[in-house]
């Protein structure tokens, strides 16, 4: 039983990070249609951008995570504007194979500049862990825990809630009614992008100090919230954070109970059923296809 | 616009002519390493040590009157790559021998075009039983294999007072091999053995594993990986308050990499390593380590890297010797060569015995090997 416990507290944990992932690559892939492989270098860009302010600037830990979230913001403006912008309108491969060389381009541009041995980040978190009863859990991962829920529900928020969320809604259902109704169109897209990128960031930046920094990190992230938006169901935000503690648990449970030689794989399992049983997504309301 | 498309190839072809020219003056070796993916640290390290190597025997002179030049490709830590870096080492840069390739399922992947090229290679890190024993004749293996870990821990089981033992291992070669051999050597010392677990070379969280295997019955866990993903195991088992015993084995684990990293939760466990930089005076050919280590500081590396980067030194060492004995750089002759070398290691006298079937055996060599204990951060050594 214990086991069982301490298998859901690092289910909750790993949850938490993933809805992050998830959430952010939902906004550009979901809502705005552009297959983005340059998500998980963005998430090795955040890992990167706290090693650097913490250990060569020497700055506060949690002043670290606001500042790579700024950074993938700036990143992620930049990506749109240079490279997506001018590509506005073409199909859908051009854009995905733009978007594979700017992943190639970008992991070896942090390859080069930071080398392929891994660096790990030191953390103001003490090292002995919060023990409730049967089960412990680091104090770190309950930080990153606890920013993960902030942020997704400012994302949240943003989207639903506020002016701006609207006008990135109303873009992407229809670009031309909502360029009619005054907004700006051409903005909206780069936000949608920058707000994206800056939550992949911010998933690296907090989940860099829990593991390794090293350029290919971004890779298996990347698979993953991949995974967590199919199982959400595109462009779905509540859809993404429910995906990502449904892919945190069938990773736990199948390595603890059934193989740990496994425990990628649990995920894409339950991908392949949602895909051949669900396309649209577990949490897809029904709608009008084609 | 198109003039300067002209001019390219032109210009590409000058440079390509320029350098097979040059190159001709060089003997060449061919070092096949992860730099880059989940072994970039390891391959890093041991590459470095190849160019100490081969910086030392320039400066005597080169081999056979030539420099000896170092032509390193990265494997990227994935079995396809590094077939594919051996392919090319051998028909586009010519080399007549090959050091390579770390990780004992990127050795498997490169044997299969030893045999195709008929050129030997000089394995310096791997420790898969199989890569000596399917009968590779081009193979020849300075690191130890898991079952001669196994063998020299067997005898301090007894001080240890082991009783049940799992497994956390690496899901390849390397990590089953090594729970094959180790749970047999257990099984005949009469301790029993529980959980097998493993884990992708590439992941970052164990939690999963750990928390499975902080519910056994079971006092000791041995765990093979290398350092990057040991030093998250330790974390995590103390996030966990996972309070077993944890004997790692495979000899990449970078002891003072792990101290720095993992901080207290290094304390207590206990390494097999196949090289005591921290006791010179210890180890077989003190002299050399001396040397060895003096220059690795001088050349601002870190000091964790010396337990890999060794074995660079040695497998480039021992490369360079079988030129020298064979007296040209052609793959059949330092083949040949491989058998009758004897080379002081760091960690022992280098020579190659027999092993596999009969008729196409690949050599093995007997290093030593020891079992080191972190205490309040500092490395002790065990008598096994």
């Amino acid at each position: 039983m214990s086991e069982f416990l301490q298998h859901l507290i690092n289910m909750l944990v790993l949850g938490g990070t993933y809805a992050l992932l998830g959430i952010g690559l939902t906004l550009i892939f979901g809502i705005m249609n552009v297959v983005n492989f340059t998500h998980g270098v963005l998430y090795t860009f955040g890992a990167y951008i706290m090693f650097i302010v913490v250990h060569q600037l020497g700055i506060n830990f949690f002043l670290a995570l606001p500042l790579a979230v700024v950074a993938g913001w700036l990143l992620g403006a930049a990506i749109e504007l240079t490279l997506l912008r001018p590509l506005r309108g073409s199909d859908i491969d051009t854009t995905m194979l733009v978007m594979i060389g700017a992943w190639i381009a970008m992991q070896s541009g942090a390859l080069w500049i930071w080398g392929g041995v891994a660096k790990s980040v030191a953390t103001p978190f003490p090292e002995a862990p919060l023990v409730l009863g049967p089960v412990s859990v680091s104090w770190l991962r309950l930080f990153v825990l606890a920013a993960a829920a902030m942020l997704i529900v400012v994302t949240y928020l943003l989207i639903n809630r506020t002016k701006l969320g609207c006008a990135m809604r109303a873009t992407f259902q229809d670009q031309d009614t909502a360029s009619l109704m005054g907004v700006n169109v051409d903005l909206i897209y780069t936000s949608t992008f920058a707000i994206g990128s800056s939550l992949a960031a911010a998933a690296g930046a907090l989940l860099g100090p829990v593991y390794v920094i090293f350029p290919q990190m971004g890779d298996l992230a990347a698979v993953k919230a991949f995974a967590i938006v199919i199982l959400g169901g595109l462009g779905n935000i509540t859809g993404a954070v429910i995906g990502g503690f449904i892919l945190a648990l069938a990773e736990e449970l199948g390595a603890g109970y059934v193989s740990s030689g496994y425990r990628d794989a649990m995920g894409f399992l339950i991908i392949i059923a949602v895909l051949i049983f669900k396309p649209t997504g577990l949490f897809a309301r029904s709608e009008r296809v084609g | 616009m198109i003039r300067t498309f002209r001019l390219v190839p032109t210009v590409a072809l000058a440079f390509a002519l320029l350098g097979s020219v040059a190159n001709a003056q060089t003997i060449k070796i061919g070092v096949n390493e992860p730099l880059t993916g989940a072994f970039a640290a390891s391959g890093t390290y041991v590459v470095n040590g190849a160019k100490i190597a081969a910086d030392e025997i320039n400066a005597k002179g080169g081999i056979l009157g030539k420099k000896l030049e170092l032509v390193i490709e990265d494997n990227k830590s994935n079995p396809t790559e590094a077939a594919a870096v051996a392919e090319k080492l051998i028909t586009s840069d010519k080399v007549p021998v090959l050091m390579g390739a770390w990780g004992s399922s990127l050795t498997l992947a490169v044997m299969p075009k030893l045999m195709e090229y008929e050129t030997p290679m000089v394995v310096e890190t791997s420790s898969s039983g199989k890569i000596t024993t399917t009968g590779n004749p081009y193979i020849f293996r300075i690191s130890p294999p898991s079952a001669i870990e196994a063998a020299a821990f067997k005898g301090i089981v007894d001080k240890l007072e082991l009783k049940k033992v799992d497994f956390l291992v690496i899901n390849n070669d390397w990590g089953r091999g090594t729970a094959e051999d180790f749970s047999k050597m257990m099984k005949e010392k009469g301790i029993a053995v529980g959980a097998v677990e493993t884990m992708d070379q590439g992941a970052q969280d164990m939690s999963a594993q750990l928390s499975k295997l902080k519910g056994t019955d079971s006092e000791t866990i041995i765990v093979t990986t290398a350092v990057d993903q040991l030093t998250l195991i330790f974390k995590q088992a103390a996030a966990l308050g996972l309070k077993k015993r944890i004997i790692t084995t495979g000899g990449s684990q970078n002891p003072d990499q792990i101290i720095a990293q993992a901080g207290a939760a290094a304390n207590g466990t206990m390494h097999l390593t196949t090289f005591l930089p921290w006791f010179p005076e210890k180890t077989p050919n003190p002299e050399a380590t001396s040397y060895f280590i003096a220059e690795w500081k001088k050349r601002g590396y870190d000091f964790a890297g010396c337990t890999e980067s060794f074995r660079g030194y040695d497998g480039i060492r021992t490369a360079a010797a079988a030129i020298e004995k064979a007296g040209k750089a052609e793959p059949a002759a330092i083949k040949a060569a491989l058998w009758d070398i004897k080379v002081k290691g760091l960690n022992g006298d280098i020579v190659f015995r027999k092993s596999g079937p009969e008729g196409k055996e690949s050599g093995q060599s007997q290093p030593n090997v020891y079992l080191i204990e972190i205490t309040d951060g500092k490395i002790g050594m065990k008598t096994l």
